[in-house]
């Protein structure tokens, strides 16, 4: 993995996300660590995402490294006009890693081919988020104790949802069933229908969640939005039948756990929040260790 | 077959491009960048063929084009065959071959993709030969035949 750039789920093997989970639960027991000794890193935020930036630069402050960068494009020459090549060329002398994240799609990828330097991608418009796979990876190990053959019930929008898109990637390395529980508009893509049937994995699909709930092992919530459906007569019908409600989870297995990208709009009832059985916040902090876990692999820091 | 090829004047060595599609004639043309060609060429369009209705033909006069160049055109012109000419001769028939990638010839279809908002060529996985689909490198979503569109 050293000086490789993690761009899209599918640059690592199985072997390296077995790794990363590893390096990331060393990190859980021990964060601070100075591997980075100074060493400087760019984030760049193209355009905003407090959360993925904050983790980032948290996991950055544990390793006893420094961030430099922006937190969205108007405080950047972006807005003078300067082109992402030139932005990308000039900052790879400053720094030892780049962290970006860019509203158009394609764009981290096009960034690792301007630059020697490695390229961690925190999201392309709708296209990959790679780090945000590796820590739903990490927190369905840790709550389940194992990654193969596992029940996952995706739940919401599987049609744009990159979170959802790329996590059915990597868990089918895992021997995962997947359910899809999706409003007709939303169902997941059939390129990746085709890649389970490839693989020679099963999968179901419905519109209603009670159908499954009680089969799931991990149930992973994603957002419907109101933008996403071309009648908006259709989006009133449907909301609703994917919001999560506590009492939906008086049947489920004793081992469910409900994750969930975050923002969270209204799609798991605040109820919910205090049930054991949720975990999208405990989610988070995962997502700095395992961050911690990849920039050191990275690096060369860890091996 | 013979009295078609006869419509342009017969050329001694070079390329004859048979079976393109009359309306992809041009879009050919500019692929192989034969407008920059100082050799001679001669084209005919909007001949009679049974295959695809309407064809055009480009002959090429000591003009010769490596595989690698010429499959460039598989994707406008899946049907085009190829004959190389030595002497009046036809002494070699070939056929394009969709190639395993596809750089710099077609657009990628998302919209918010990088590559239509930086000068960059696109690069692409070809991910169905027969049907014809693709995979941008950077934004990771197919571009499908009825989409393509050559630059």
């Amino acid at each position: 993995m050293k000086n490789k750039s993690l761009v899209s789920i599918v640059d690592f093997s199985k072997t390296d996300y077995l790794k990363i989970l590893s390096t990331a639960a060393e990190f859980e027991k021990n964060s601070y660590q100075n591997l980075l000794n100074g060493k400087v890193i760019a984030t760049l935020f193209f355009e905003p995402s407090t959360r993925t930036r904050l983790s980032f630069e948290s996991a950055i402050n544990r390793l006893g490294g420094r961030v430099i960068g922006f937190t969205d494009s108007s405080s950047s020459s972006v807005t003078k006009g300067e082109t992402l090549y030139d932005t990308i060329r000039v900052i790879s002398n400053y720094s030892e890693l780049i962290v970006m994240r860019h509203p158009l799609e394609g764009s981290a990828r096009y960034a690792s081919e301007i630059t020697q330097l490695p390229v961690i991608n925190a999201g392309d418009g709708a296209n990959q988020h790679p780090t945000q796979t590796l820590l739903d990876l990490y927190s369905i190990q840790k709550t389940q104790g194992k990654l193969n053959n596992l029940n996952i019930v995706m739940v919401g929008d599987l049609k744009y949802g990159r979170t959802v898109h790329s996590l059915l990637m990597a868990l089918s390395e895992f021997d995962a069933n997947f359910y899809f529980i999706s409003p007709d508009e939303l169902k997941m893509p059939d390129e990746y229908k085709l890649h389970l049937e490839k693989t020679g994995l099963s999968y179901h699909e419905s519109r209603d969640l009670d159908d499954t709930i009680n089969e799931a092992d991990i149930i992973y919530m994603t957002r419907v939005q109101k933008e996403r459906f071309s009648d908006p007569i259709e989006y009133e019908k449907t909301r609703n039948a994917y919001v999560l409600k506590n009492d939906m989870l008086k049947g489920t297995r004793n081992n469910t756990k409900v994750l969930h990208p975050l923002p969270r709009v209204n799609e798991i009832d605040i109820g919910v929040d205090m049930n054991p059985k949720a975990y999208y916040f405990e989610q988070t902090e995962n997502g700095v260790y395992v961050r911690q876990a990849i920039i050191s692999l990275i690096l060369g820091l860890k091996s | 077959m013979k009295d078609k090829l006869l419509e342009v004047s017969a050329i001694k060595d070079g390329t004859v491009i048979d079976h393109i599609p009359a309306d992809s004639l041009f879009k050919v043309i500019s692929i192989l960048r034969l407008e920059k060609n100082d050799g001679m060429i001669t084209f005919g369009t909007n001949l009679e063929s049974k295959k695809l209705g309407k064809k055009a033909i480009i002959k090429l006069s000591g003009i010769f084009f490596k595989d690698k160049d010429i499959n460039r055109i598989a994707l406008i012109a899946p049907e085009a065959k190829l004959n190389i000419i030595r002497n009046y001769n036809v002494i070699e028939k070939k056929v394009v071959e969709v190639p395993d990638e596809i750089n710099g010839i077609a657009k990628c279809v998302n919209p918010v993709c990088i590559t239509n908002h930086e000068k960059i060529p696109t690069k692409f996985i070809v991910v169905d030969k027969r049907d014809i689909a693709l995979r941008c490198i950077y934004c990771e979503k197919i571009t499908d035949k009825e989409h393509i569109e050559i630059i």
